[in-house]
């Protein structure tokens, strides 16, 4: 378990065009110098955001990993959703998951948004 | 020269990259409240804007992570993110060094800080930019608070952050604006994203625009966390605004929740006649 060089390599990829570049060519090639187990690294490559969500990358981060993968944002909710639901709960840090995993909080019609509040079911860790 | 503007506003990507998919008309109420802020802040002729943040991994990370980061270059570069993704097309704002290292410097009698020769403008700054200096003329001396990586410095320390900033600021013979960005409660960039403590955000800009010390200071992260989720440790961006306008009065302009948006949007000043200086 290797989060913090997951987050490393996200962090950097994210804001270097030419390290960008250089993954779309060869992605093993770019991963080869973090420190990675080989779960983390199926999950980079295919890529799977639902996983990498569940190992604990920060949303902050993996938000832009989608858009690399040009995954649009409803899309890239529902593959976190769906990555709950078949690994299990977010395994560390402070991005954690509240709702449902059948539960849309705010979709694009703003009329079926909930703005309520409940209570979280996740704590700190 | 005294501080010649204070005031706060939301920075969630959402509010430029989901544009369309938000209710028209609350949106139109909030965009031009966002353009009213900019005027008011433009009829103030600052010469530099301290813009205090909350970046999301743009420039720092857990390898070398400051509680504090202050700006020190003549230009910057912004958006980070895919300038389609965030609505907002790739730009060079203008910095100013020499006045960077004078602000820092006077800073540091009251905080320690790190400084940053490069910095890369993300939606944290660029989305309130868009709004309030759309042209991009006036430069930018760009703040950081840590809110992202715990262990975070306590809000009591953002305190001190913030009346050395002002400090800082009567010090200089510029016209100097304060602007902090940041969400009140929200969950962002999870599927808990537009879930929003509508209650949570009033009481935190009840007491913002009180300027209550003790009542700013009175939230524990945890109990954050659990009640207005990851995001709202940035009400460290607008606290340190608070201890800036050092006593003054605050106004909110607009707030309300545009779940699409992931926040309370939100904008608010303080009245900086009303204040201790």
């Amino acid at each position: 378990m290797s989060l913090y060089y997951v987050q490393k390599f996200l962090y950097q990829l994210n804001r270097s065009p030419s390290m960008q570049s250089s993954y779309r060519e060869d992605q093993h090639t770019v991963l080869a110098p973090y420190e990675l187990t080989e779960e983390e690294i199926e999950a980079l490559t295919a890529p799977d955001v639902g996983k990498l969500f569940h190992l604990g990358v920060n949303g902050q981060i993996l938000m832009h990993f989608a858009a690399f993968n040009k995954i649009e944002w409803q899309d890239y909710l529902q593959r976190l959703r769906d990555g709950i639901a078949v690994h299990g709960p977010v395994r560390e840090g402070v991005y954690a998951m509240t709702t449902g995993v059948d539960e849309i909080v705010a979709s694009a019609d703003a009329s079926s948004a909930d703005t309520g509040h409940r209570g979280p079911e996740n704590g700190v860790d | 020269m005294p501080l010649v503007f204070a005031g706060v506003c939301s920075h969630a990507p959402g509010i430029t990259g989901r544009s369309d998919m938000a209710d028209p008309d609350v949106r139109h109420r909030f965009y031009e409240a966002f353009a009213q802020m900019g005027a008011d802040l433009k009829a103030t002729k600052p010469e530099a804007i301290v813009v205090v943040a909350a970046e999301h991994f743009a420039n720092f990370f857990m390898d070398n992570m400051p509680s504090f980061a202050i700006g020190m270059a003549d230009h910057y570069e912004g958006p980070i993110e895919d300038p389609d993704w965030l609505g907002i097309a790739r730009q060079r704002v203008p910095g100013d060094r020499e006045l960077s290292e004078r602000f820092i410097t006077e800073v540091m009698n009251g905080s320690d800080v790190a400084y940053a020769e490069e910095w890369k403008f993300d939606h944290g700054i660029m989305v309130p930019l868009h709004f309030l200096t759309p042209e991009y003329d006036v430069p930018i001396v760009p703040v950081n608070i840590n809110c992202q990586g715990p262990p975070l410095a306590p809000l009591h320390r953002a305190w001190t952050f913030g009346e050395s900033i002002r400090a800082a600021c009567d010090a200089l013979p510029h016209r100097i604006a304060v602007i902090g960005t940041g969400g009140i409660s929200h969950w962002p960039a999870t599927p808990d994203s537009g879930k929003i403590n509508v209650e949570w955000d009033l009481d935190f800009m009840d007491r913002w625009c009180r300027n209550d010390r003790d009542a700013l200071l009175d939230y524990d992260d945890r109990s954050t966390y659990l009640e207005a989720g990851q995001g709202a440790f940035e009400i460290r961006t607008f606290l340190t605004i608070s201890a800036a306008a050092a006593g003054a009065a605050g106004t909110v302009h607009f707030c309300e929740p545009i779940p699409i948006f992931a926040v309370s949007c939100t904008i608010a000043t303080y009245d900086l006649d009303t204040g201790a200086r």
